[in-house]
């Protein structure tokens, strides 16, 4: 199986490790794993705030770009429901019959790395180590566009070490939103208070999410208030073994 | 009588944009508190209610497609009820906007004589603003729903689709009774706590006498079954029963997006539509009526069709599922964000995550350009909604119809650019890469300790809170490139 990695834009910018740890882990599992270099950006912040003409090019650019894989894997559960529910609108509104084909023949082989290992890969017990106490974030695009369910949860029981503890009113949204947190600062913060307040009730040393966009929102929180609370992605807990701790 | 507000309306006019609506709500401790407590009540009642039900996924499926179907042949079906309703000794007018509305309204009150209404809690009456209508053509109505009643006391505007006083503790509604019961008729009865039952009796017997002396009532409408000219109205409080039953002569306004092809159809909203809304299996009123009967209820029976920017919303193929919307106040209950800053920021009768793609509809998208941004695309309303409305898609899709407007303006906005410039970066890898480099060589002087604490321009209002990591030196791409030569 030809798995090719997506890596997003911003996952590319600030947080590489988190490709690393996706290389990493898909190696171990016996997978060879293929970055095309052509990649960018699937679009979501500009489909999101309404600049649908701006992204129509970057839906062309990752049809091409991945056109030749069996699978796309992505750390990322919003930009998985970026392509998977919204490129086929774009290519739709565009009326041009080959982008709109092409996209139907790549969106439903493009996965989140939860449902990568646990649907496609069949694996929930990926030979991870991570001792310590971690709490996990279901992002709202994991839960409600993807509804990847229960598999990164099923994927964190099974690594050796950990302590896993719920997650107070874990399936509210953190308030990021994308630009919602340049538009609304307001109601983004109050989202975030109380996101932040259920996490450091769990008393973990770690956030865990498939998505470093909300991590980074939320962890922007822990930050400030110096709660001494990490964030981790999901692929960097998953990716750490007894011989090559995280 | 105190004075009521002159700006009702699909749109209150002089309401600030949502962000900055919600910086003062956001702010007010009280509000919080009472939001936070009525939400999340509501919220459990709904998803246990919902959890009762072997067939929850199939009533919603069924709703949606009853709703979608009959949207599709709207002019049909409103033919029929006009045909059914007169049949049954009914009055049909139709009613292109609100202003038209209330004209058909105030005459019909006029032609009676009478200078006061009952009204049993409507949307569609608060959308046109009849209440401030008829106080123009001196006709005093008279509000009988309790949080309405609480609303109306006070001289202010309804918060929640259901609970239009969910922004009131009940210390603040024992204060509003005291202070303006009297005004409007029974005054609050001496030594009254904030207990309640007590609450609740004193607006039972101040509205008793309402009830018994007047002649006109003013109802919305639920449903109306085109086969039968049935219309239903659903409540809690009874109040609606009194008003339905009690008034010589009922008018009725309701949009034409309420109408259902047939009187079967009920038995699928009226299993969603009180489990949704208040979490309970059966709301305890329904009322219905079929025309008038001689010796039984009002005498006379007047439904008014309203219009108001229906047509409008039903020729956008991706917009008019809003108008399948039953108003149940899930997707309100349920809302991050309506959680946070109650229904008031919206600067409609219709707040939340419904107001957000409803009113743009109904006012014109230049009208309420900040509501479609007022969401974090987080989905819980969709999930929550019993007829299935998509509204995080209605709301992306309204987004683009508000940014596609401004783009014909003489100047670009400073976010439009910054869009543009996102754009052409991302256009290429090799300007992606550029951009990271300056990017993390910029963030990496602001920085210290690899975290930015203060970001330059607009992007304070993220700073101001969150602290930002400074990008690391190496890219993915770049450690990619460098790792792995053989592997381009």
């Amino acid at each position: 199986m030809r798995i090719a990695l997506f890596i997003t834009c911003f996952n590319d910018t600030m947080y590489p490790n988190t490709g690393k740890a996706v290389t990493t882990l898909l190696e171990r599992l016996g997978h060879t794993v293929h970055f095309p270099q052509a990649q960018t950006c699937c679009g979501q912040m500009h489909f999101n705030t309404g600049y649908r003409r701006e992204a129509l090019p970057l839906v062309r650019r990752f049809a091409e770009a991945f056109a030749a894989y069996d699978a796309v894997v992505t750390p990322s559960g919003s930009c998985a429901g970026m392509v998977r529910e919204h490129h086929g609108t774009l290519a739709r509104q565009s009326g041009d019959a080959d982008l709109m084909a092409a996209i139907g023949n790549l969106a439903p082989k493009v996965y989140e790395l939860s449902e990568l290992l646990v649907d496609v890969l069949g694996v929930t017990d990926v030979g991870a180590y991570f001792p310590h106490r971690v709490t996990y974030h279901p992002t709202c695009h994991s839960l409600r566009m993807l509804r990847v369910g229960d598999r990164p949860l099923q994927l964190l029981r099974a690594v050796k070490g950990i302590d896993l503890v719920e997650l107070p009113e874990a399936d509210s949204c953190c308030g990021f939103g994308g630009t919602f947190a340049l538009k609304n600062p307001d109601v983004s913060s109050a989202m975030l208070a109380d996101k932040v307040a259920n996490v450091t009730q769990t008393r973990a040393e770690v956030l865990c999410a498939g998505d470093n966009s909300c991590l980074m929102h939320i962890g922007g929180g822990l930050g400030r208030l110096r709660t001494g609370v990490g964030t981790l992605h999901l692929a960097e807990i998953l990716a750490g073994t007894e011989g090559d701790p995280r | 009588m105190s004075g009521t507000h002159t700006s009702g309306g699909v749109v209150w006019l002089g309401s600030p944009a949502f962000p900055e609506a919600a910086r003062s709500a956001v702010a007010d401790t009280r509000l919080r508190t009472n939001l936070r407590k009525a939400t999340g009540t509501i919220r459990d009642k709904r998803v246990a209610a919902a959890a009762e039900l072997d067939d929850w996924e199939e009533l919603r499926t069924a709703a949606a497609a009853i709703k979608r179907a009959t949207l599709r042949h709207l002019d049909h079906h409103l033919l029929r009820l006009e045909e059914s309703v007169t049949a049954v000794g009914g009055t049909v007018h139709w009613a292109a906007d609100a202003a038209e509305a209330n004209r058909i309204v105030t005459r019909l009150v006029r032609a009676t004589g009478e200078t006061e209404v009952v009204k049993v809690k409507s949307m569609a009456t608060q959308e046109i603003g009849l209440n401030e209508a008829l106080a123009a053509a001196g006709i005093t109505a008279y509000e009988t729903d309790l949080a309405e009643l609480i609303v109306q006391l006070d001289d202010d505007r309804p918060s929640h689709i259901l609970v239009p006083a969910i922004h009131r503790g009940r210390a603040e509604i024992r204060e509003i009774f005291r202070e303006r019961m009297g005004e409007w008729g029974k005054p609050a009865p001496e030594g009254l706590t904030d207990d309640p039952r007590q609450l609740a009796e004193a607006a039972r017997s101040h509205l008793r006498e309402k009830f018994l002396n007047t002649k006109v009532a003013v109802s919305g409408a639920n449903f109306a079954a085109a086969d039968t000219g049935t219309v239903a109205v659903v409540e809690s409080e009874g109040n609606g029963r009194m008003c339905l039953t009690l008034p010589e002569t009922l008018i009725t306004v309701m949009g034409i997006e309420k109408v259902l092809p047939s009187f079967a159809d009920l038995e699928v909203f009226l299993q969603l539509l009180p489990r949704s809304s208040t979490g309970e299996r059966m709301n305890p009123y329904t009322s219905m009526w079929t025309g008038t009967v001689p010796g039984d209820g009002p005498r006379a029976f007047h439904l008014v069709l309203l219009d108001n920017g229906r047509t409008a919303t039903l020729r956008d193929t991706v917009g008019r599922q809003t108008l399948g919307c039953i108003r149940c106040s899930a997707c309100l209950n349920v809302c991050p964000v309506y959680e946070r800053t109650g229904g008031h920021a919206y600067g409609s009768p219709y707040p939340g995550p419904i107001g957000a793609v409803l009113t743009p509809q109904l006012a014109g998208v230049e009208r309420a350009a900040s509501l479609p941004f007022a969401s974090t695309l987080c989905g819980a309303c969709y999930d929550a909604c019993p007829v299935k409305i998509d509204i995080p898609e209605v709301l992306v899709h309204l987004r683009a119809r508000a940014v596609d407007a401004a783009r014909g303006g003489s100047l670009p906005t400073p976010e439009s650019l910054a869009m543009k410039a996102a754009a052409l970066t991302l256009a290429t890898p090799r300007r992606l890469s550029f951009a990271q480099r300056a990017g993390a060589l910029g963030s990496r002087l602001l920085a210290r300790r690899g975290v930015l604490r203060r970001l330059p321009g607009p992007l304070h209002r993220w700073s101001d809170t969150r602290d930002t990591p400074a990008p690391p030196r190496e890219t993915f791409r770049a450690w990619w490139r460098r790792t792995r030569p053989e592997n381009q």
